[in-house]
């Protein structure tokens, strides 16, 4: 089989490459970015066969047409963008398998803002600083820096589940439509300069309704509501900002900072949105409406902790929570290794980050073998 | 998480913040995930599946900030810096603002060392200090919409140095051909947040196209001294 690509047959509004994002190199001003909704993206690559964090496409709004010109296994996760494939529409939250030659579409956005496709093996992109992500204003990291354009190749990597034809779902106990509607709820931790606002302001936030505004993309999303009362003024010296930071300027209404936002600002910031509801908000389009209401570090931690084990329910129903943990070579040659029940837990080489090898021997029958295993950090 | 150390911009308390990152680093503390130290304040971003902010809390506050060798951290880093002509093209009125001939603003802001309080605003762009006042300068009234990436520049009482080329307001008086920002290296920046830095004037334009070369075909090796 010849090496899988995608081509891009028209890119959509806005579809960029991303993982889970550039961590480490904030102190050097330098934007987390990666996918706005990291549970959709890690979700669409756990029912590929995925570790979590290889990189898929993040398809905002109208979506792109997209030609495989080999055979793969695809999942798409989040919005409901009207996906088709070979013009028939393609079921969400569950893999597919995609013919070589498929044409992947997309028609209206019907529920949500943000869909995450993902491939079996990941799309290849050079790692910038230890990421795969667009920065888009950076200009550097996933597809050159850009968001796609029409005639773009994209090269997927190598997976044992690249063949496979069963489509797997989520567990029923989590299945769920995409049903995110027009008003969010939105859970946030105060601070850390919710001591810069009256208790009218802080009560403003927490018991009003705010509009989406037109000005909400990847750096951050303006909000439309009610003013939020600072006690002396909306500035302060620069620093930094966190994911989630609900930043509050002079005018007195709000900005939630998402994955683009700048490492440093200089507005005080009244609270910080909990991590889980981060995908929440970027399944919001204009025009929706965002209420927030207050939780404590320890409420915040539960909600998460909540989240991690509906993602290792997922992974434990999908059986493929080992897969590409590490790989096994004998003298040079790799090997597949099944577990009892016949599911691939290491394949020949089809990952290439984080690498630790460990030498082990065993006896068997009397002679002695020696192997090198692949360890790879999670 | 973030670490509060005051309300102003003041050397002693940014070389607090830089210890203090320097001391959490060292003690290797379980799910802290990255460190933005700023002017005043370090934020520390962790993963709360690993820790928890009441034992991260502790362990920072029972830190001992100043067990290690940060002195010898302590860089000035040489940015070498064509001023005036068409890569300064605000020398002029710099230093008709200042009162001064053009080599006075060369000699004033080339001979102090800056220290970079924080790093951010865009990838690599170095919050400086220490500007002489009397180099203090308004910004354009109108910004320019593309600056050369090198760019080195006075905005009020701030100095800096375009790392990409960006649009902005500041006045140019003169251009590095140091990369300051290469997302293909690993760290990305020359400057790291906590160093100071020192403008080294290039004698001209041949001197400039030289260290331009060695760094395109990464001969260049980055002048940096212990204080």
């Amino acid at each position: 089989m010849a090496n899988p690509t995608m081509e891009i047959v028209s890119p959509g509004l806005l579809t960029t490459v991303q993982d889970l994002g550039r961590t480490g190199y904030q102190r050097y001003g330098i934007p987390v970015c990666g996918a706005l909704d990291s549970v959709s993206l890690r979700i669409a690559n756990i029912l590929v066969g995925n570790r979590d964090h290889l990189a898929g496409l993040e398809i905002t709004a109208i979506g792109p047409t997209i030609r495989f010109t080999e055979s793969a296994t695809i999942a798409i996760v989040g919005a409901d963008l009207e996906p088709t494939l070979n013009g028939s529409p393609m079921p969400a939250w569950e893999s597919v398998y995609a013919e070589a030659g498929s044409v992947l579409g997309f028609g209206m956005p019907r529920d949500g803002l943000r869909a995450y496709l993902t491939v079996a093996g990941g799309i290849e992109a050079p790692l910038v600083m230890k990421s795969r992500s667009t920065d888009l204003k950076g200009g550097f990291g996933g597809f050159g820096g850009r968001a796609l354009a029409a005639g773009d190749i994209l090269a997927i990597g190598n997976s044992p589940h690249r063949g496979v034809t069963s489509s797997r779902r989520l567990p029923p106990e989590i299945s769920r439509q995409a049903t995110y509607g027009q008003y969010f709820d939105i859970r946030a931790v105060l601070g850390p300069q919710d001591d810069a606002f009256t208790q009218a302001g802080v009560s403003t936030l927490l018991n009003s309704e705010y509009t989406v505004s037109n000005d909400a993309d990847r750096t951050g999303y303006r909000l439309e509501g009610p003013t939020i009362e600072h006690i002396s003024g909306a500035d302060i010296v620069s620093d930094g900002t966190a994911l989630g930071s609900i930043q509050v300027p002079g005018g007195g209404t709000p900005i939630v900072l998402l994955a683009d936002r700048g490492t440093t600002g200089g507005y005080t910031k009244i609270a910080t949105v909990i991590s889980p509801d981060i995908g929440l908000i970027a399944q919001a389009m204009p025009g929706a409406t965002i209420r927030f209401s207050e939780v404590s570090v320890e409420d915040a931690r539960q909600i998460l902790l909540e989240q991690e084990r509906m993602i290792a329910d997922i992974k434990a129903f999908v059986g493929l929570d080992l897969s590409g943990a590490f790989s096994v070579s004998v003298s040079g040659d790799n090997f597949t290794v099944l577990d009892s029940d016949g599911r691939i837990i290491a394949s020949p080489g089809a990952y290439s980050t984080n690498r630790a090898t460990r030498r082990v021997s065993t006896m068997a029958e009397g002679e002695r073998f020696d192997f090198e295993i692949e360890v790879e950090s999670p | 998480m973030v670490v509060e150390f005051g309300a102003e911009i003041d050397p002693e308390i940014n070389a607090l913040v830089h210890r203090t990152t320097a001391a959490i680093e060292r003690a290797q503390l379980d799910g802290v995930v990255e460190l933005v130290p700023t002017y005043r304040s370090l934020m520390l971003h962790y993963d709360p599946l690993l820790t928890r902010p009441d034992t991260l809390q502790q362990a920072i506050l029972t830190l001992d900030v100043d067990d290690g060798g940060e002195s010898a951290d302590q860089r000035i880093v040489d940015i070498p810096t064509l001023y005036g002509g068409e890569y300064g093209p605000d020398i002029g009125f710099v230093a008709e603002n200042a009162g001064m001939s053009e080599s006075e603003v060369v000699e004033i802001h080339s001979g102090t060392d800056y220290l970079v309080y924080a790093m951010g605003f865009s990838p690599g762009f170095p919050y400086l200090g220490g500007l002489d006042p009397r180099l203090n300068t308004p910004r354009l009234t109108t910004p320019r919409t593309l600056i050369p990436g090198g760019s080195v520049g006075i905005a009020e009482t701030q100095t800096g140095a375009y790392p990409v080329a960006s649009p902005g307001g500041w006045q140019l008086i003169g251009r590095t051909p140091l990369r300051l920002f290469d997302p293909e290296s690993d760290p990305p920046a020359v400057i790291n947040a906590g160093d100071r830095v020192r403008f080294v004037p290039l004698p001209d334009e041949d001197a400039y196209a030289e260290t331009e070369r060695q760094v395109q075909d990464g001969t260049y090796s980055v002048v940096a001294r212990s204080i």
